[in-house]
């Protein structure tokens, strides 16, 4: 089996003008983990490395990656090394000289946020001002040639606007645009109640996200990424722990996907200390669940685990309070009604925490004062 | 969308990138979010597929280099499955 990372998602900074609840940076982002973040060399260090072990896609991200002023300098050496480059971000102040430097040093793809369907809820979401800039970075994005994709977290707050966002991104000439239920890590867990949708909104959205695809066959593709709570059985989560994904932080932790961090019974690397291709096939926090043989029952004797894998490590930790059980989500699971309770919940007056620094230092306190 | 025909022009739509995978020893269809594989003969299509030969032209390009001939379907099936993705598009 082809045990090679094909994607690399490279968290440039933390650091973001956006304070978007449902953010899935850990909710300490702003503590003294993620302080030192990586140089410019330290991460060209790490793009050689990880196109010398396979990967072939990376993600720029963040946090929002265009607060990195090196950014055209390694978006230029990752073009150099063969690796197809896509930038996930909020837009936010985002000039059409800034995105035609980055098409010059190679860029190959822009993933743009958007929080709501027109500016009042788009820009109450994200907790900033931001829905002006990101419409004009779309039309910019057209004029350069650059492909398109329009990204939406999906949460109980704006699941009405699903036709209404598909007309934007159709309207805008984008390629893709990706409709995804929020996963519940990061802040998205920790503001769990207010982000919760109803089964009623989920069905709602689904039929029109049916309805539309028939309409616009490949001219638009519109990925739906499934709210895993109100499914059955677990997500596929990242195509199985540490076979094909793995994520470096601003501050250089190696993580086989985005939310692994929170797993505080796992150790992680760092690329100061190793190279990547020891961390890929040596460090104990990527050989940990890796194949089939950590699994328990019920995953153990089950047919579906060479499809899902188990489920979510991180949501069997986050939820059960141990990342070696079956996801939570399958309803095989002895841990279901943990679950069930969640969507059962009356969330009707729930306010969210908006992601933002004083947020994660006082969360930050909390997370140690708890461990 | 018309029907494709031996005069119809291939080509790779704008967000894809043909790229060596020198770890697994093959050619790659880079695309936002996504990838495809590519067999030896799946890489030569599309590296005829210029945006100036026509599928006509480029299973004549094929048959000649490999001696073989009857390859339009082959060739026909594999540009319809990409079309299908998006990452092919036809033009006169």
């Amino acid at each position: 089996m082809d045990r090679k990372p094909l994607w690399l998602l490279a968290e440039l900074t933390y650091k973001c003008p956006l304070q978007c609840p449902y953010c899935s940076n850990p909710l300490d982002f702003a503590g003294p983990r993620f302080k030192r973040e990586l140089s410019t060399a330290e991460w060209c260090r790490v793009f050689r490395e990880a196109k010398a072990l396979g990967v072939l896609q990376l993600g720029l991200s963040g946090g929002e990656p265009t607060l990195r002023p090196d950014l055209e300098e390694l978006v230029r050496t990752a073009h150099g090394l063969g690796l197809y480059t896509s930038l996930i971000t909020s837009a936010y102040r985002l000039s059409q000289e800034r995105l035609a430097g980055l098409k010059a040093a190679g860029l190959d793809h822009v993933q743009i946020s958007v929080q709501g369907a027109e500016a009042d809820l788009s820009d109450e979401i994200a907790g900033s001002a931001s829905y002006r800039d990101k419409i004009a970075a779309y039309h910019y994005t057209r004029e350069l040639g650059f492909p398109l994709t329009v990204n939406v977290v999906l949460h109980r707050r704006n699941l009405h606007q699903v036709e209404a966002l598909i007309r934007l991104a159709e309207s805008l000439g984008a390629e893709r645009i990706e409709l995804a239920n929020t996963q519940f890590y990061g802040w998205a867990l920790h503001n769990r109640d207010a982000l919760m949708p109803t089964k009623a909104q989920l069905a709602a959205a689904w039929q029109v996200v049916e309805r539309e695809r028939a309409r616009l066959g490949t001219a638009l593709e519109i990925v739906w990424v499934l709210p895993d709570y109100h499914e059955q059985f677990p997500k596929p989560c990242m195509g199985g722990w540490a076979r094909a994904y793995m994520t470096v932080t601003p501050a250089g932790e190696v993580w086989p996907c985005h939310a692994a961090g929170r797993i505080t019974t796992l150790t992680f690397e760092n690329v100061r200390d190793h190279a990547l291709d020891w961390i890929w096939e040596h460090s104990e926090a990527f050989n940990r669940f890796r194949g089939e043989s950590w699994m328990p029952e019920p995953c153990r004797s089950c047919p579906r685990k060479a499809q899902d894998f188990g489920g979510c490590r991180c949501q069997a930790f986050l939820v059960a309070g141990d990342a070696g059980v079956t996801d939570p989500v399958c309803s095989l699971s002895p841990h279901r009604h943990l679950i069930d309770a969640a969507l059962a919940d009356e969330h009707e007056s729930e306010e969210w925490t908006y992601r933002a620094a004083p947020a994660s230092r006082a969360l930050s306190a909390a997370l140690r004062e708890r461990a | 969308m018309s029907a494709v025909t031996a005069a119809s022009i291939p080509r790779l739509h704008a967000k894809a990138r043909l790229q060596r995978d020198e770890v697994r020893d093959r050619d790659v269809l880079l695309y936002p979010e996504g990838l495809v594989g590519l067999n030896p003969t799946g890489a030569a299509i599309l590296a005829l597929c210029d945006g100036a030969r026509s599928l006509g032209d480029i299973v004549a390009a094929l048959e000649r280099r490999y001696g073989a001939s009857g390859l339009e379907r082959d060739v026909t099936a594999f540009l319809g499955g990409l079309a299908a993705k998006g990452l092919v598009l036809y033009g006169p």
